[in-house]
């Protein structure tokens, strides 16, 4: 069977490519980009004319939350989600209940993703088993489940001996190495950044050095073994001057920064009254922090923009900003967040966007997707530039509904996804 | 106080959102309330019939007798809810409590908290006032505003006045209200205590650090001791309460090195022996139990600018 993505604006940064052509798909592949594709009377066609084509983009930074808390999100809500914002593979974090520590939990999910096929889900493993920071999961039978990378998220590796062993270990399956970057003690009791807000607001702070001391400590283990290391949802611009002068020593490190981390600063918490949707971990940082995130989102030296999409029930985000949990939801306001602020703002051009949303997270955990080369599967993202769209919460297909970014208006959005090239629908009214 | 002056807001929940035309508006009422104290029958029927929550989550005999004594000065009908009562049990939320407390709809709720924002979460759902009388470690208005009365009858004024406050400024609410509330009348605030107790970035509020004593009161007009708190920081903040005592603790020779009329503060309870010495608490400088005494005077000028506003505006004379 085959299908023509007729008409659109095809920006693939894999291969260098932004060009009016249509995108040929045979079998679930991409066949052949051409201008003017014809179409015969048994091809079937997308119409993407004033669209722009893109390879798939993939969240490397979602909690599914199930097993265990399918009251915040499930994997078919979740999956929704993924859709509805235009991703159409997202990778999931092991911090479940039970943990995904184990083959049979991984195949749960990804029992469960066959289910509701709406976006296609990557799971990370535990590094450790129960995330106890103490032995190492079972992950070569993870890997044999499906599992991309390991990453205790949610909480980080403490014991530098465990992680020394799981940068070792990994390299047997190739597997990155995913830390969550926080020296608990560092962070003690914090619930924001520290620094003026906090000390303004008197709430405990999270300092910068939670942060940096444990990026610090993971680059030089990866240096010492030599294993794949990627930092999650990095935050401050002491951690990120690091990673990019270990790289350039030529350690194999990686990182992803969250749009939330590019777009809001610490002052939040105080200028929306302690709401507690401006409490996340990382916590949001100071303006100097924002700057030099964004001059890594322009040069190239942050691989991948990932969500951290955390849902959390109304119930418990309804409460002070003390006893919050930590996270908010993301899958819905990236793509949308970043066309707007990020190249709509003229800080970086759209191929830069979708590196750092689909071929950049391909590479960082060796996934299919992030490119409509011939012979790669036909996941693509349609994104409207146009579209005027404000973020509505409570018309999220995710179940929760913690977002900062509550009524913004934003010019830019994914309009639709295809999968294997077929057209994803998703359920009204959900 | 202007005579077109009129106070406008439902609660008040730190001194962070308040003009200075507002301060000197409270402090101005207060004044006419001292004399209320002095009368033989301490009792104005200003609140009659008005009903005030006193909504205590965190224990504070002090605090919590002077707004009652205000509020029954003032003839309102108030209801006491502790952390230990049954109503305050730790299942319920707070989002819970504040229905319940809806649901008896009193005009004014006054709040005490161990988190900050509990107030102005309080206030986003009720429609009653709210009264901020704690939260956590990031304001205690009522605090500062007496305190500033308190100094403004002893000194005169505030403006110009070199304020020196010592202590664990980090977890202190009194030292966040107290600097909104003098640098706004213009004083020159100074804070002062260990490394390990002071804020990031404490002088983006407008203060002058210091770290040691002789830097701290040199040249002060008034020097405000705060509680330690041994309880939560003895272990990592500081070795002992000895050597707390030793860097930091308030004597008369130490006294010295402030200006030689300079009045010595703190907002209760002492710790004798840690960070004030008993000569000192009760030295002739001292105006610690002035500030008791007017701590009343203030939370009835509270209380009742707050009803007025209720009341539309309207005057509602002392
Ligand atoms: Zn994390």
């Amino acid at each position: 069977m085959r299908r023509i993505v007729k008409g659109g604006r095809v920006v693939d940064p894999s291969q260098e490519l932004d060009a009016e052509v249509d995108v040929l798909i045979e079998d679930g592949q991409v066949v052949r980009l051409d201008e003017n594709i014809e179409a015969t009377a048994e091809d079937q066609v997308t119409d993407a004319t004033g669209l722009v084509v893109t390879p798939g983009l993939i969240d490397i930074h979602v909690h599914l939350r199930e097993p265990g808390f399918e009251y915040k999100e499930t994997v078919r809500s979740g999956l929704m989600s993924a859709a509805a914002g235009g991703f159409t593979a997202v990778a999931c974090m092991a911090n479940t209940s039970p943990i995904n520590d184990h083959r049979s939990i991984t195949e749960l999910i990804l029992g469960q993703a066959k289910r509701h096929p709406y976006a296609r889900v990557y799971p990370l493993g535990a590094i450790s088993k129960g995330m106890a920071g103490e032995e190492l999961a079972a992950v070569g039978e993870m890997v044999e489940a499906g599992i991309v990378a390991i990453s205790d998220d949610g909480l980080p590796v403490m014991n530098a001996a465990l992680m020394r062993r799981a940068l070792q270990y990994a390299q047997h399956y190739d597997l990155p190495v995913v830390q969550h970057a926080e020296d608990l003690n560092l962070t003690g009791d914090g619930v924001m950044h520290e620094g003026e807000w906090s000390t303004r607001l008197g709430l405990p702070g999270i300092p910068s050095l939670a942060e940096d001391v444990m990026v610090a400590r993971d680059l030089l283990l990866s240096a010492d073994t030599g294993g794949r290391y990627h930092v999650a949802h990095l935050s401050t611009g002491r951690s990120l001057e690091m990673v990019k002068e270990a790289r350039r020593r030529g350690v194999r490190a990686t990182c992803e920064v969250s749009p939330h981390h590019l777009l809001l600063s610490d002052q939040l918490v105080a200028e929306s009254g302690f709401d507690t949707a401006s409490k996340m971990k990382p916590p949001l940082r100071p303006q100097s922090d924002i700057d030099i995130l964004r001059q890594g989102i322009v040069d190239g030296s942050i691989d991948a923009i990932a969500s951290d999409h955390a849902p959390h029930h109304q119930d418990e985000k309804d409460v002070q900003f003390s006893m919050a949990p930590f996270g908010i939801v993301g899958l819905e306001t990236t793509v949308s967040l970043c066309l707007d602020r990020l190249v709509g703002g003229g800080m970086i051009p759209l191929s830069r966007l979708i590196e750092l949303l689909s071929t950049g997270p391909a590479r960082v955990f060796n996934l299919p997707g992030g490119s409509l080369r011939p012979g790669r599967v036909a996941d693509i993202t349609l994104l409207d530039l146009d579209r005027q769209v404000t973020v509505q919460p409570d018309r999220f297909k995710s179940l929760a509904n913690n977002t900062p970014f509550a009524g913004w208006q934003l010019r830019g959005a994914a309009v639709g996804t295809l999968l294997a090239g077929e057209p994803v629908a998703l359920p009204e009214d959900e | 106080m202007s005579d077109e002056m009129v106070w406008r807001r439902k609660d008040l929940l730190g001194i962070a959102d308040l003009s200075a035309q507002e301060i000197l508006m409270l402090l101005d009422t207060a004044e006419s309330f001292v004399e209320v104290a002095e009368r033989p029958i301490k009792k104005v029927p200003t609140l009659r019939g008005r009903t005030v929550i006193n909504l205590f989550f965190e224990n504070s005999t002090r605090t919590r007798s002077s707004f009652e004594l205000a509020e029954k000065r003032l003839s309102a009908d108030s209801l006491n809810f502790s952390g230990s009562s049954s109503a305050l049990s730790k299942g319920e939320s707070l989002i819970d409590t504040a229905r319940n407390l809806e649901a008896m709809s009193p005009d004014l709720v006054v709040i005490r908290h161990q988190h900050p924002g509990v107030p102005h979460l309080l206030s986003k759902r009720l429609e009653s006032g709210i009264i901020n009388a704690g939260d956590g470690a990031h304001e205690h208005p009522t605090q500062a505003l007496l305190d500033a009365f308190t100094i403004r009858r002893h000194k005169g004024r505030i403006e110009g006045l070199k304020v020196t406050i010592i202590g664990d400024i980090e977890h202190s609410r009194v030292v966040r209200s107290n600097i909104h509330l003098l640098t706004k009348l213009g004083a020159e605030v100074t804070v002062a205590g260990p490394r390990t107790m002071m804020p990031e970035a404490i002088d983006k509020m407008g203060v002058a650090v210091a770290y040691d004593l002789a830097t701290a009161l040199h040249d002060a007009d008034v020097v405000m001791m705060l509680r330690v708190q041994l309880e939560r920081h003895q272990k990592t903040l500081f070795p002992s309460t000895k050597e707390y005592f030793d860097l930091f603790g308030l004597t008369p020779r130490r006294l010295q090195m402030a200006k030689d009329d300079a009045i010595v503060m703190h907002p209760g309870p002492m710790n004798r022996g840690v960070e004030i010495s008993s000569a000192v608490a009760d030295g002739q400088r001292s105006v610690i139990l002035d500030q008791v005494a007017n701590g009343v005077a203030v939370r009835m000028a509270v209380l009742y600018l707050l009803m007025s506003s209720r009341s539309g505006g309207t005057e509602v004379r002392p």
